[in-house]
């Protein structure tokens, strides 16, 4: 039975002999000394474990946020200054705003964290993404909770 | 001896001599390297008479023995125990001895290629290292305090059923190279060794697994698992090895809390 072969290998020429040997494929998995080196921490636990919590408590705090902003009383048209002044009076809407900032940004940047580190293949590209995903992380949180605490409904 | 007998028999065995005779011409794209002659891995079809209840190894052994003796590949005992011949057949991974050409549709060409996220050495030979080496990480055999019994140690049928599932596995590395995570950087543990690590995690005679816990609640370890459920989908033994990591997981937990 003849094989009907795509010209696979050229097989009368080979590359390499004797005096000049195939190169030596490394094995790019192999545990070297540049391998990171194992982590006692509990650190990954807390993070698999606030990704579960953390999301329970924002399918409440989301929804709730966004039927009362966009669908109840009036829909989106009635979102303006003065219902934000209105709303941020009351301690309740403050910490409701405060926790599901917080919840959000944290859950969103744990998430995008291990998306990097399963996606990114070099080891400085994995840096670099993490450290514009922490300061971007930061930067939103710190201004966010700024703005809570510092909201001045008599402002001009 | 009645004839209706006899002529039973002749007529299973007319049945089986006509099934022996029907034979289809398959196409076997075969995923060639080899580092020797060229860098680049490419395709090369062959094609087989073959009979459609015979499986991918058979056709393998066909080339190797028949048409192409530089084709390489594993295997050791060619009945699905060894766990030597996982490779991926038509784009999953699969043991090519336990798979029949009937069932992975032998109209179009079957594609055979090696197993991915490992090293290809040659043709569907992989460089097995780092799969075996995070098995040894996670210390596959018995720990125990004190001092040895005189007799066997003793385990309820209960006890033993708990990891029941987890002691089928044959290291034939079809999970662990179908993980998306372990095709990244190949740091992830795997499924393979974290199944092992619960077969003993599980084990009422066992003392290290705290140890083990430990070691799977590494950075790598199971933490790292999507629960894409691409290793029980490949796991040629049926083993629900998404679910046996979940175990672990939950066990990590419910030990902190």
């Amino acid at each position: 039975m003849s094989a009907e072969t795509t010209p696979a290998v050229n097989d009368s020429v080979s590359l390499y002999d004797v005096d000049n040997p195939a190169p030596v494929i490394e094995p790019p998995r192999k545990r070297t000394k540049k391998t990171p080196k194992t982590t006692r921490t509990n650190f990954e636990m807390y993070g698999w474990l606030f990704m579960r919590l953390s999301g329970i408590v924002l399918v409440v705090l989301v929804l709730g946020h966004l039927l009362l902003q966009l669908v109840l009383d009036g829909g989106v048209s009635k979102i303006g200054f003065a219902f934000v002044a209105g709303r941020w009076a009351s301690p309740f809407w403050q910490v409701w705003d405060l926790v599901m900032l917080w919840l959000a940004m944290l859950h969103g940047a744990n998430g995008l964290r291990t998306v990097i580190n399963d996606y990114a293949q070099r080891d400085n590209t994995r840096f670099w993404l993490k450290m514009l995903l922490y300061t971007a992380t930061v930067f939103t949180v710190l201004l966010g909770t700024l703005v809570i605490f510092t909201f001045d409904p008599n402002i001009r | 001896m009645s004839t209706s007998t006899l002529e039973k028999h002749s007529k299973a065995l007319d049945a089986a001599e006509d099934g022996a005779s029907h034979t289809i011409t398959i196409t076997l794209r075969i995923r060639r390297f080899n580092p020797e002659v060229s860098e680049d891995a490419t395709w090369q079809d062959f094609q087989l008479e073959m009979d459609p209840k015979e499986r991918v190894l058979d056709a393998l052994h066909k080339v190797k023995w028949e048409q192409d003796g530089t084709l390489t590949f594993r295997r050791s005992c060619a009945h699905g125990i060894c766990g030597s011949d996982a490779m991926r057949i038509n784009g999953k991974n699969r043991l090519a001895c336990k798979t029949l050409l009937k069932d992975i549709n032998p109209e179009k060409p079957i594609t055979v290629e090696a197993i991915k996220g490992l090293t290809v050495l040659k043709d569907l030979v992989v460089d097995m290292e780092p799969f075996f080496q995070a098995y040894r990480d996670v210390m596959p055999f018995l720990i125990t305090t004190g001092n040895q019994p005189t007799r066997e140690r003793l385990q309820s049928a209960e006890d033993r059923e708990r990891f029941d599932d987890t002691t089928k596995c044959i290291l034939c590395a079809a999970c662990t190279s179908s993980c998306p995570v372990f095709w990244n950087d190949g740091q992830y543990f795997g499924p393979a060794a974290i199944v092992n690590a619960h077969r003993f995690i599980f084990d009422s005679r066992d003392e290290g697994g705290e140890q083990r816990l430990e070691i799977l609640n590494d950075k790598d370890g199971v933490w790292r698992c999507r629960t894409t459920f691409n290793c029980t989908d490949a796991c040629p033994r049926g083993i629900e090895v998404t679910k046996a990591i979940q175990e672990v997981k939950r066990a990590l937990i419910t030990r902190r809390f």
